[in-house]
């Protein structure tokens, strides 16, 4: 019956989504934001800890959300890991026009572990989800109050 | 209801297909869609007889007027008012809300008295309210609910006991949960207590017939989109004598008796709290709406909907896995509901392939979301055109999204 609806929900997808591999908090961290979309009630809070030489070290999050939320913040923990604080921002570029507009023109292997979620850019409504997470990691190397959430865009 | 086929081969949109599959619209709740008369009106209007009204001394604007001013005797009937002056036009119920918390609110009600709300009320009657408790010294109330969804009535009454309260403003029916409230108690106890009541009917309206005199309610609102009428107008009903006390709202043409730089005087109910040129075809549409659901009659639409909810909550429970949200005695035609394997995002886009249309998210109260633990739910809502074969779409491609998830 959902045929037409498994390049959103992939294997990888599903699979994410029944078992997030990076879903926790972390005990000790130097920056912490939290994402809200307040169209739809996804909620999510992430931690990062950074390296000496600034790149991020380990991240960890908690979402409260629909699958794709959920599994974009899973995926973009591997995505980040290890990535300087710039590096990311351009990450988080180049994965919204992925999910935007399905198209990568500047795509980077780091962007490999977010392919799965490329066909997002089919689901208009569903692009808020996939980036949440990623507004949330960004306000958190802003250093934005983690009491005041960022908002989705 | 016998002549379904009829009433839905009057809503041209049913016809419409969903990436190749027949439209299953379940969200009705969040607007409803709009049968052929209301359209009609509308463009017959646009293309006969448009003028702008109340100004005008020629035989358009005249002609207009009477059609913009049938539609407050149509609202008026509909309320079963006393009075047609008692019918004010507003955008939609939210500002019919932000009307009262500023007029009502500001002009009679005086610092250190009590607004009382409920806890499944809508963003439109939170929102008003806290600014109005932000701005003029109001101290907002929440009447609880308890866990199957239906008004706490002690501790309703409770909240009223010092005598502080001046005015309950409270759902008439949640948009999530489906339930009624017991508006002639409700009045009852308010007014015993010195309280006026105002109802929000943005959902009850289009479910059932609503006798402001019978329910001895003070004030009234609801929204013509969700009563199959045009976006763009709302009514505000409210007694004749508060509105006569209350100040306007907003100032501007049409709201005046006279003007001078050192002074204005207002018109006289409804004109004051109407500002500037109104939705003029928006109420025309709103005349065409109400009369064709008075046309089919609440009775009718009453049980049709009563059939179509009991229906569904009996095949929504017994998909494993689902949980109904609310479950009141005394509830309408809106289930709200999750599913264990699945956010309710995910079973939207899901329905949606399958071209059923239903709502998902906070439904515009997240406090209730809180109150019931949830962030979001899913929720199907049914309306004049809705049939039991929809529900059985419903139900059938939720076991499958289950099955889907597993
Ligand atoms: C119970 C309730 N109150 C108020 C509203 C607000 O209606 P509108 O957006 O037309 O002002 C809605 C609908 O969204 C509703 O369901």
């Amino acid at each position: 019956m959902f045929d037409d609806v498994r390049d959103l929900y992939n294997q990888t997808i599903l699979t994410r989504g029944r078992a997030p591999q990076h879903m926790h908090r972390l005990a000790a961290f130097d920056a912490s934001a939290k994402g809200d979309n307040p169209m739809c009630g996804d909620r999510v809070e992430v931690w990062l800890k950074y390296a000496e030489d600034g790149a991020i070290a380990e991240t960890g999050y908690l979402a409260r959300g629909c699958e794709i939320s959920v599994v974009s913040a899973d995926l973009m923990v591997e995505a980040v890991q290890g990535q300087s604080p710039a590096d990311t921002k351009a990450l988080f570029t180049a994965f919204r026009t992925l999910v935007q507009t399905g198209e990568c023109p500047d795509c980077t292997p780091a962007l490999a572990p977010l392919q799965p979620l490329s066909a997002v850019h089919k689901y208009a409504s569903r692009v808020k989800c996939a980036t949440l997470p990623w507004l949330a990691l960004l306000a958190a190397l802003d250093g934005v109050n983690p009491s005041k959430p960022a908002s989705s865009e | 209801m016998t002549d379904l086929a009829r009433i839905r081969a009057d809503f041209p949109i049913l016809n419409e297909t969903v990436r190749g599959k027949k439209l299953v619209f379940l969200d009705s709740a969040a607007s409803a869609q709009k049968p052929r008369p209301v359209i009609d009106a509308m463009v017959h209007a646009m293309e006969h007889q448009y003028a702008n009204i109340h100004r005008g001394l020629h035989w358009m604007s005249e002609r207009t007027t009477d059609a913009y001013e049938a539609a407050r005797d149509a609202a008026a009937g509909l309320l079963n008012a006393r009075d047609r002056h008692e019918i004010i036009f507003t955008r939609n119920s939210t500002e019919a809300m932000n009307l009262m918390a500023h007029s009502f609110g500001r002009g009679m009600l005086k610092p250190g008295q009590a607004v009382v709300i409920s806890a499944m009320e809508h963003h439109s009657n939170i929102i008003p309210w806290q600014m109005l408790r932000d701005a003029h010294g109001i101290e907002l109330r929440v009447a609880p609910i308890t866990d199957a969804g239906e008004l706490d009535m002690p501790a309703f009454t409770a909240l009223l006991a010092d005598g502080k309260v001046g005015l309950v403003a409270i759902t008439h029916m949640s948009n999530v949960l489906g339930t009624y409230t017991p508006a002639e108690r409700i009045t009852q106890i308010a007014h015993a207590r010195g309280a006026k009541v105002m109802f929000d009917g943005s959902q009850a309206i289009v479910h059932r017939r609503i006798d402001v005199q019978a329910i001895d309610a003070d004030f009234y609102c609801f929204t013509g989109h969700k009563l199959y009428g045009p976006t763009g107008i709302g009514v505000l009903w409210g007694r004749r004598e508060l509105l006569d006390a209350m100040p306007p709202f907003m100032g501007g043409g049409d709201m005046i008796s006279s003007v001078s730089y050192e002074r204005s005087t207002w018109a006289e109910v409804p004109h004051k709290f109407e500002a500037g040129t109104p939705a003029i075809i928006e109420g025309i549409g709103l005349k065409a709406a109400i009369d064709y659901v008075q046309a089919i009659g609440y009775d009718a639409i009453a049980a049709h909907e009563a059939a179509l909810t009991d229906h569904a909550l009996a095949r929504l429970s017994a998909i494993e896995g689902i949980t109904i949200i609310g479950r009141a005695q005394d509830r309408g035609g809106v289930v709200s509901f999750t599913l264990d394997r699945a956010h309710a995002h995910d079973i939207a886009t899901l329905l949606d392939r399958q071209g059923i249309a239903v709502r998902a998210g906070h439904h515009c109260a997240e406090p209730l979301m809180r109150r019931l633990g949830l962030d979001s739910t899913a929720r199907a809502s049914f309306g004049i055109y809705t049939t039991p074969d929809e529900i059985d779409a419903l139900a059938d491609t939720l076991t499958k999204i289950r099955e889907f998830f597993a």
